[in-house]
């Protein structure tokens, strides 16, 4: 099973490997300045689950309630992670900002 | 045709999440990264909502996805611009359990889907030839499952446990340990994977169609109910394990904590990548999972923990040994130390979590700018782990207008204190405590700190002899050269600015 899973998705499993190390290598030179608002910038990054969410959303039949709730309620979340995450960050590093102008 | 349009917009999604993560690592790009990364996405969610299609039918109730992403939009920008700059750790742990709660949630919906809808994996879980058919090799229930499965314990964990670390920073949640509670951790974590194991390898044993002549017609699908109840057992070992993994850890390791949980959140889009083949989920969320472990190492180097020792917290169990006997400690007057810091040559500021808590940084920046009219010499002294978050001081005191040259890194202040006058030191505590340096039984030894007890003389303000974080002593407070200032941060630096003014 397992092996079958790995042939099903072997692309996939590429794109993991590659993507870790990749995430590895450009976090890794980060200044300790910076921890708070990367990790809120990555907070927002992986709000790309709201895609998810949206696919669910759109999928769900009329009369399936208890999908159209859930997946309501899914994209309602999602979204709330990418904008806040997206809008918290770019106010932190506004500051930075205004500190180098001077 | 769209659907390779979307395959596009899919790819340059991922570049931009990489550019962007690789932007927000240099001050000097950070902000465009962050926009960069912000633009990906937006083009991401528009082109599924408009372009995406699943053997060649649209998604449909784009009014309900509207006013869900309307709705989201609009508390989460109000939530984030109203939020206080003190008040960002927790922000960001909120918006992490949101994340982790969308995951969970579309774990839940797939699950019914497939326990619910005839498909041709279900058709392949009873007739294992029709593997051999052309294009039914991508129907493997069991392989969904194990994804749909990794979503759900993944989500569900980071959405509880993010939502203890939240109330735990605000305040709301008390630390709250019991005797035994690892092997109780691990005892739930095992049952919920377990669990989940089980219901993969016999998920082909609990599924069966039946085809019924009458109403309707065609292939009913039945489950035994069993797999519908482990799963939800699933979900509520998960958030259970959530909870009892964050509630016994200190609020000093809650940044720690929240960086792990929030790539733990990467790791479940990741699941999403898997289930729906999408590679802008899979590349955003593994890209977060992996970068989101190292800055998690990272910040535990910072401050010379392991992420075990985080986990375990070590520090709760050396609550009971570190009280050992002290001598006297002095305080001093808000006058007196206004005339100190008045005719100081050079002042360095340790601003620490006090300072955060009284939200002082704008009273912080007064006092410095009046110090250097009088001609002082005023410096700040930041230790990467000071406040909540790494960074945290630099964000707040950046708030505050603080020049950038004004803030040293640990090694420069390291270097200017022996040539200090006087140190004062704002709501900071474990990092200027000596005992990391001297004292191979304190739990915080080896970690590097502020060497504030190098300068001519320390004024500490705190509110009162309470320890820190670390729940351990000070001998700093104690030694000769250290005066107390007893007082709210924001308070006593009102006086100062006061005094020094009539000096």
């Amino acid at each position: 099973m397992i092996l079958s899973f790995v042939q099903q998705h072997i692309e996939l499993i590429y794109i993991v490997i590659l993507s870790i190390f990749l995430g590895i290598e450009v976090i890794s030179r980060v200044p300790s300045v910076l921890h708070t608002p990367l990790m809120s910038g990555a907070n927002a990054i992986h709000g790309v689950v709201i895609i998810g969410a949206i696919i669910v959303m759109g999928e769900a039949d009329e009369g399936n309630y208890l999908a159209l709730i859930l997946g309501f309620l899914a994209v309602i979340l999602g979204t709330l992670n990418v904008v806040g995450g997206f809008v918290v960050t770019d106010r932190m590093l506004e500051m930075f900002k205004s500190r180098k102008s001077r | 045709m769209s659907f390779s349009v979307l395959s596009i917009i899919y790819l340059i999604g991922s570049v931009t999440f990489i550019i962007g993560l690789k932007m927000l690592s240099h001050p000097a790009t950070a902000r465009r990264g962050n926009l960069i990364a912000a633009g990906g996405m937006t083009l991401a969610i528009l082109g599924t909502i408009f372009l995406y299609e699943n053997n060649g039918e649209r998604l449909h109730n784009h009014g309900w996805i509207f006013a869900g992403l309307l709705i989201g939009g609009v508390v989460g920008v109000l939530a984030a611009k109203k939020v206080k700059m003190t008040a960002m750790p927790e922000m960001v742990s909120l918006f992490n359990g949101m994340g982790g709660a969308c995951a969970a949630l579309i774990s839940v919906v797939e699950f019914n889907h497939m326990v619910s809808t005839p498909s041709a994996g279900i058709a392949t879980a009873i007739l294992p030839s029709l593997n051999e058919l052309p294009g039914m090799e991508n129907a493997s229930l069991g392989g969904r499952l194990l994804i749909i499965l990794l979503g759900l314990i993944i989500g569900s964990v980071s959405f509880a446990g993010s939502m203890i670390a939240w109330g735990k920073l605000n305040g709301r949640i008390k630390d709250y340990a019991f005797k035994g509670q690892h092997i109780v951790n691990l005892v739930v974590l095992g049952l919920s994977l377990l669990s989940a194991l089980y219901l993969v390898a016999t998920i082909d044993k609990h599924v069966g169609v039946e085809l019924s002549i009458g109403n309707g017609g065609g292939l009913a699908v039945h489950v035994a109910g069993i797999v519908k109840f482990l799963f939800y057992l699933i979900l509520l070992l998960s958030i259970t394990y959530g909870i009892l993994f964050v509630m016994p850890i200190g609020g000093a390791d809650m940044p720690v904590v929240i960086s792990l949980l929030n790539s733990f959140t990467g790791v479940a889009a990741a699941c999403g990548g898997f289930l729906y083949n999408n590679q802008v989920m899979l590349t955003g969320g593994i890209l977060v999972g992996s970068a989101g472990t190292i800055l998690t190492i990272l910040m535990c180097k910072a401050m010379n923990r392991s992420l075990k020792n985080v986990l375990i917290g070590s520090f709760g169990g050396a609550k009971a040994g570190a009280v050992k006997e002290q001598g006297q400690y002095k305080s001093i007057a808000v006058a007196d130390a206004a005339v100190v810091l008045a005719y100081a040559q050079k002042v360095v500021i340790v601003p620490g979590y006090g300072l955060a808590v009284a939200q002082a940084q704008h009273v912080c920046h007064e006092l410095e700018k009046l110090l250097e009219d009088k001609g002082v010499t005023v410096l700040y002294a930041i230790h990467p782990v000071a406040g909540r978050m790494p960074g945290h001081m630099n964000v707040l005191l950046a708030e505050a207008d603080v020049p950038y040259e004004k803030l040293l890194e640990m090694d420069q202040a390291n270097e200017a204190l022996p040539t200090t006058d006087a140190v004062l030191v704002l709501g900071a505590n474990d990092v200027v405590n000596p005992a990391a340096k001297t004292d191979p039984d304190s739990p915080i030894y080896g970690m590097p700190i502020l060497e504030v007890e190098k300068a001519k003389m320390v004024i500490v303000n705190k509110r009162s002899m309470k320890p820190g974080y670390a729940g351990i002593e000070n001998d700093l407070f104690f030694q000769p050269k250290t005066s107390m200032l007893f007082g709210d941060a924001k308070q006593v630096l009102q006086q100062l600015i006061a005094e020094i003014k009539q000096v």
